[in-house]
Order: C-alpha cells, then sequence, then structure tokens
C-alpha cells in the first residue's frame, strides 16, 4: 500500500564494531496505516527501542528503508537534510521517561514546540493547556517539572509529543509509570488522537492490560520482527476522559 | 518564543547570580590592580602637576629632589630670578616624616614653598591657604587631618588651616604643605635636647663664647640653627620663552641642574616607579591572564553541565540557532553581572586602599571590551561542545 504513514522495510541496526558488535534489529519490515495504532511486543533487550529510535530519526539505521508519509526518509542513508526538523513536525515522541526540559514548566514544555514550529506563543499556549487539560494535569501547568510526580511528568511528555498533531506517533512504553486506570485513560487519547487527526501510533507495551486493545501486533524475538494479530478489544466507555 | 537562556537563569538564579558574583570579584580585584597601577603613575605625577613649575632647578648633577637627594642655598632664587625668561622662582624644601595626630601616625611629606612664588598648593577643597609666616598647615584630606587639628612637627605646634585632596608624594604619601621657613628648620633641627646639647657646647666653648662680646655667641647659633638650604627651586617661564633653552641658560650661568617639568616627569616615572609598576604592571597580566582563564573556564563547563538538557532541546526539535543563542546570552549575562558587580566592588573598596587607586575610563572600558570578548569565546567553545552533542545521548543512560 503506498498510503501507509510508517513504512519500515529491512531495516537494520548494529551497535558497535567486530567482537562487541550488536545486532539489535535484523532486517525489520512493518507498516502503519493512517489513523492506526499498533502495538510492539518484545522482551527486554529484544530491540523494541531501538526501532522506534530508528524511526523516530533519533539514532542512524544500519540499513534499510524508512518511508513516513509516502515520503523516503531513509534508504541506507538518511535522505532528509533536517532530521531535526523532521522529528519536530512529523514525528512525536514518547520516551520511556518523560526527558522534560527542567528549566522551564509544565505549559512551556508543551508549548515550546508549536513555537518551534512558528506559531504565535498565546497559540502554542492555548493549545498546551489544551491538552494538558485533556490529560488532567491542567492545574500543574505552571509548576516546575521537578515538582511533578513521575506519572504527572510523563504525561506532560505525552502532550508535547501530541503538541504539534504529527502524522506518526512512537511510544515507548508511555503508560509505564501510570496506574492502570491512568495508562487506560492515556491509551483513550491515543485511540481518539488517531481518529481525529489519522496519526499513525506504535505504543510499545509490557501492560496486561493494555495488550488486549491492540488490532494489531508486532513482536520482536532478538531483533527480529513478526507481526500478530491482535484481539482488538474496545476501550470501554468508563475508562475515557480523566 | 521562549526565551530559554532567561527561564534557564530564572530556574537557577541563585547559582547563576553566586557564579556572577565570583566572577565580578575577580573582575574587581583585577580593575583594582590596573588602578593600583595607574595610582602609582598619578602620584608620581601629582605633586609635579600640582606645582606647576616650567622648570626644576636641583643641585648640579643630581635626580633631585625626588628620586636622589639635592640641596642648594636658597639666595640661588635671586640669581635665577636676574636671568631672561625666568617669571618667577620659588624655592621648595621637601622632607619625608613620621607625625601623629590625635595618637594616629601618619607618614606625611612636608613640602615646604614660599607663598607667591609657586610650590604650593594648586586649589583648596577646605579651609584657607596659609597666610601667617609660620605654624599654618594645608594638608591633604588623606592624612586624616581636620581643620582647625594641631599637629606637633618636631618642637612647635602647627595649626591645620587648609585641605587638598589627591596631592601625594610620588612614593604615595599625603602632602603637607607648609611655609619654606618652618620646612627648613624642621628638616635642620634635631630634637630639643640635641639643641640644648649644641649649646652648652657652643657656649662652653671661650673662641664662640668670649665673655668680652655677647653678641658673638648670639650672632653664631642664629648661623648655626638656621638653614638656608633648600631642595630645589621652581621655575616659571615667561611667556614667549622655551623652558628648554632657559633651563639650558641656568645650567650654563649657576652651575646647577635644571629639568624641565616634562624631564622631570620623566625622572620620576622611569627612575623612582620604574620598579614599583613594573613588578604591578607584571602581576596585572599575571591576573588578566588568570581571571581570563577563569571566566572562560566558569562558561565553558556552564555549558558542559547543561548538556543533557541541550539534548532533550535537539531531540524535540531545538534548532541549532535556538541553542546557541541560548549558550551566548547566558554567558553575556554572566559578564555583564560580573563586569557591573566588579566596577561597584572597585569603586566600594578603593578609598579603603592606603595608596592612590585611580580608575581611568579607558581602562574601565578595556576591561569592559576584554571581558565581552572572554564571554564570547567562551561560549563559542561551549556553543562548540553543545552543538556536537548528540540528541540521542538525551535518552541514553
Ligand atoms: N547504545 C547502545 N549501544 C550498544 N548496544 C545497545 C545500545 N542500545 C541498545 N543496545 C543493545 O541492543 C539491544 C536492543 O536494545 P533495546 O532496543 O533497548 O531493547 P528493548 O527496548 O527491547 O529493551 C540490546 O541487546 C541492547 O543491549
Ligand atoms: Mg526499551
Amino acid at each position: 500500500m503506498g498510503s501507509a504513514a510508517i513504512r519500515v522495510e529491512n531495516l537494520s541496526k548494529t551497535y558497535g564494531h567486530g567482537d562487541s558488535a550488536v545486532r539489535a534489529l535484523k532486517r525489520a519490515s512493518l507498516e502503519v496505516q493512517p489513523g492506526e495504532v499498533v502495538g510492539l511486543l518484545g522482551a527486554s533487550g529484544s530491540g523494541k527501542t531501538t526501532l522506534l529510535q530508528c524511526i523516530g530519526a533519533i539514532i542512524d539505521p544500519s540499513g534499510g528503508r524508512i518511508r513516513l508519509d509516502g515520503k523516503t526518509v531513509y534508504d541506507n542513508g538518511w535522505k532528509t537534510t533536517d532530521r531535526r526538523a523532521l522529528r519536530r513536525d512529523h514525528i512525536g515522541f514518547i520516551f520511556q521517561r518523560p526527558y522534560l526540559v527542567p528549566f522551564l514548566d509544565a505549559l512551556e514544555n508543551v508549548a515550546l514546540l508549536p513555537m518551534l514550529q512558528g506559531r504565535s506563543d498565546a497559540k502554542a499556549r492555548r493549545r498546551a493547556l489544551e491538552l494538558l487539560t485533556r490529560l488532567g494535569i491542567a492545574d500543574r501547568a505552571t509548576m516546575r517539572i521537578e515538582q511533578l510526580s513521575g506519572g504527572q511528568q510523563q504525561r506532560v511528555a505525552i502532550a508535547r509529543a501530541l503538541a504539534n498533531r504529527p502524522p506518526v506517533i512512537l511510544a515507548d512504553e508511555p503508560t509505564a509509570p501510570l496506574d492502570s486506570h491512568r495508562a487506560l485513560s492515556v491509551m483513550s487519547l491515543l485511540y481518539e488522537v488517531a481518529r481525529d487527526f489519522g496519526t499513525a501510533i506504535i505504543v510499545v507495551t509490557h501492560d496486561e492490560n493494555i495488550i488486549p486493545l491492540f488490532q494489531r501486533l508486532y513482536r520482536l524475538r532478538d531483533g527480529v520482527l513478526r507481526e500478530e494479530a491482535g484481539e482488538g478489544r474496545p476501550i470501554f466507555p468508563e475508562t475515557r476522559g480523566v | 518564543m521562549i526565551n530559554l537562556a532567561y527561564r534557564d537563569i530564572a530556574d537557577g538564579f541563585g547559582r547563576y547570580l553566586a557564579t556572577a558574583l565570583g566572577l565580578g570579584l575577580l573582575i574587581g580585584v583585577t580593575l583594582t590592580m590596573a588602578g593600583v597601577f595607574r595610582g602609582m603613575v598619578d602620584d608620581g605625577k601629582a605633586l609635579l602637576r600640582a606645582s606647576r613649575a616650567d622648570i626644576w632647578v636641583v643641585q648640579q648633577d643630581t635626580l633631585g629632589p625626588f628620586a636622589e637627594p639635592s640641596s642648594l642655598p636658597d639666595e640661588m632664587r635671586r640669581g635665577l630670578l636676574a636671568l631672561p625668561g625666568v617669571a618667577r622662582a620659588g624655592n621648595v624644601a621637601y622632607l619625608t616624616m613620621e607625625v601623629s595626630d590625635q595618637g594616629r601616625s601618619v607618614r606625611i611629606l612636608l613640602a615646604g614653598y614660599e607663598p607667591g612664588a609657586g610650590g604650593g598648593p594648586e586649589y583648596l577643597v577646605a579651609g584657607r591657604p596659609i597666610l601667617r609666616p609660620h605654624y599654618e598647615l594645608v594638608a591633604d584630606e588623606r592624612t586624616g587631618f581636620a581643620l582647625g587639628d594641631r599637629i606637633h612637627i618636631k618642637r612647635h605646634d602647627y595649626t591645620v588651616v587648609g585641605l587638598t585632596r589627591g596631592l601625594r608624594s610620588p612614593a604615595g604619601d599625603p602632602v603637607v604643605f607648609l611655609p619654606l621657613k618652618d620646612a627648613q628648620q624642621i628638616q635642620f633641627l634635631k630634637d630639643n635636647d640635641a639643641i640644648f646639647r649644641e649649646k652648652r657646647r657652643l657656649a662652653g666653648n671661650p673662641l664662640f663664647n668670649p665673655p668680652s662680646n655677647p653678641a658673638l655667641l648670639a650672632a653664631i647659633e642664629a648661623n648655626q640653627f638656621a638653614n638656608h638650604r633648600v631642595n630645589a627651586v621652581l621655575v616659571r617661564v615667561l611667556p614667549g620663552y622655551d623652558a628648554h633653552a632657559v633651563a639650558a641658560e641656568i645650567e650654563r650661568w649657576l652651575r646647577l641642574t635644571a629639568y624641565t617639568d616634562e624631564q622631570m616627569t620623566t625622572i620620576l616615572i622611569g627612575q623612582l616607579i620604574a620598579m614599583a609598576s613594573r613588578q604591578i604592571g607584571l602581576f596585572l597580566a599575571i591576573l588578566t591572564l588568570v581571571s581570563t582563564a577563569i571566566i572562560a573556564l566558569t562558561i565553558y563547563s556552564m555549558t558542559q553541565t547543561k548538556l543533557k538538557e541541550i539534548a532533550v532541546l535537539k531531540l524535540i526539535g531545538t534548532p541549532n540557532r535556538l541553542i546557541a543563542g541560548m549558550i551566548l546570552q547566558e554567558a553575556l549575562g554572566l559578564g555583564f553581572i560580573g563586569f557591573i558587580v566588579g566596577k561597584l566592588a572597585v569603586t566600594y573598596w578603593a578609598p579603603l586602599f592606603p595608596k592612590h587607586i585611580v580608575m581611568l575610563p579607558c581602562d574601565t572600558l578595556s576591561a569592559a571590551g576584554v571581558t565581552l570578548v572572554i564571554c564570547v569565546l567562551a561560549s563559542l567553545a561551549g556553543i562548540r561542545g553543545a552543538l556536537r552533542v548528540p540528541p540521542a545521548s538525551a535518552i541514553g543512560g
């Protein structure tokens, strides 16, 4: 299908050289359609983070091809000159840990992205507040990052990933620091974003409560990627919203 | 757009301010050292400037009266006045001594001059000039003397009638003016006991004290206990005369050495304070170098401690331009606050120094320039490091 939002072909990644080389990804291929939310499973060290960071233009793959929105961004070498702009405009990344900018408050951490895209301060802040409200932390908007709990920080990071309404969201265990109720509501938000904006989303998870939600799953085993059918259980209405 | 530098500074303002204060004190010390250096040179010239002499006439073949002892008879003045081109000639006598005022001991330069003939203070900041022929002082305010203070020097009490500002000897001691005759007497007289012994010795000698002629002893005493020597004669030349030519005439006819004012300045700067100023100059150079290194390192390590945050900023797509701008602004802020603090520090602590500290605007300006250059260079090094940090390093480890 030519219209896939994410299309990865034979992607390889080897860390290091010679004897100490680690083949973290072995010719992985995957495809995610716009508006689709897929799960990525695998034991620790199987290469999930590596795959996400390659797609997210954070680390360099060793070979293969990546197409985002029908545009080839990597083909045995980066085809885009400004990977930072690619990250900013096309990819929302939710890391395993929040990685917020400590000297900005919660709202500014989110608003910075639309501002970097050239939106007005007022508009960027309005959008950031909207997202924080949906994530249930609007009352923490002007707080220093270090005053927020781990779960609150992670929700700020999620809001930041959504702030530029990117066509692709890569979430690396986004619900790990959250309790099961919050985890479900974050997943419900991701589904809403996928439905409303046609965003393609990959979610890495271990969470037994979340795995049944995916219609489609990928599993990594020692760098080898396989597709599996998921249960595709709908999220119950009472878990939606916060 | 959010100003990243401002937000970062505000977030850790205490530490930032403490760093800036530290740099400020360092800049302050460097500025002070420059001020001490300038002060030495300025002190060297202060008395010359105030004396407003075109020519300094001193004992033959000496560098007097400050760099070498010089002594010449006071009647030379009359000979000088007879020379063509000489408008005014004034005898001066200088001596450095320690006097005490209300239990406090002060080292001063006593400058004896003839009011009206030159060599006196240029202007006063308080009181009046010396009007009586004896026992009056015009003191520099650095002595700590106040108007009306009575200062005991050798055998007499002197009253402080006027105050000057910024008048120091080339050695840095505050200058105290007094009538020439008093200065000559102080220079010549020993303490009372010595005089008493001398007088007794004279009186006991029948040659000097013949019973037939009591006036002889009085005449001898008058000659013995009066001093007719001075250290220099200050000459002003008539308009239209060249000081160099007049000085040459003086040397030719009176067998004295005559320096023009600018030669005298050269002697003072060159001979008297050259060693001290070279010492301080070298110290200043080293201090500047050390300050430069510390400021540069501080700014550089400030960015090094922020590499993680910078990697996060890159990760989410912040362009290099904004990151570089943040580092540069923070460095300039540090330099700016540091410089202000340094300047204020010097202004506040300069009066506490016993030596004169002169802050020339050009020194302050060049210090500001050097600080600016250091900040920019150090932040360039920091920016280089920041731009090289891979975004992935934010999430590694
Ligand atoms: N920066 C790195 N340098 C070397 N090896 C790495 C690096 N990052 C990950 N690896 C290795 O690659 C493999 C996959 O790691 P990762 O993608 O983090 O797995 P997962 O996210 O599934 O736990 C592991 O064997 C890990 O040790
Ligand atoms: Mg991982």
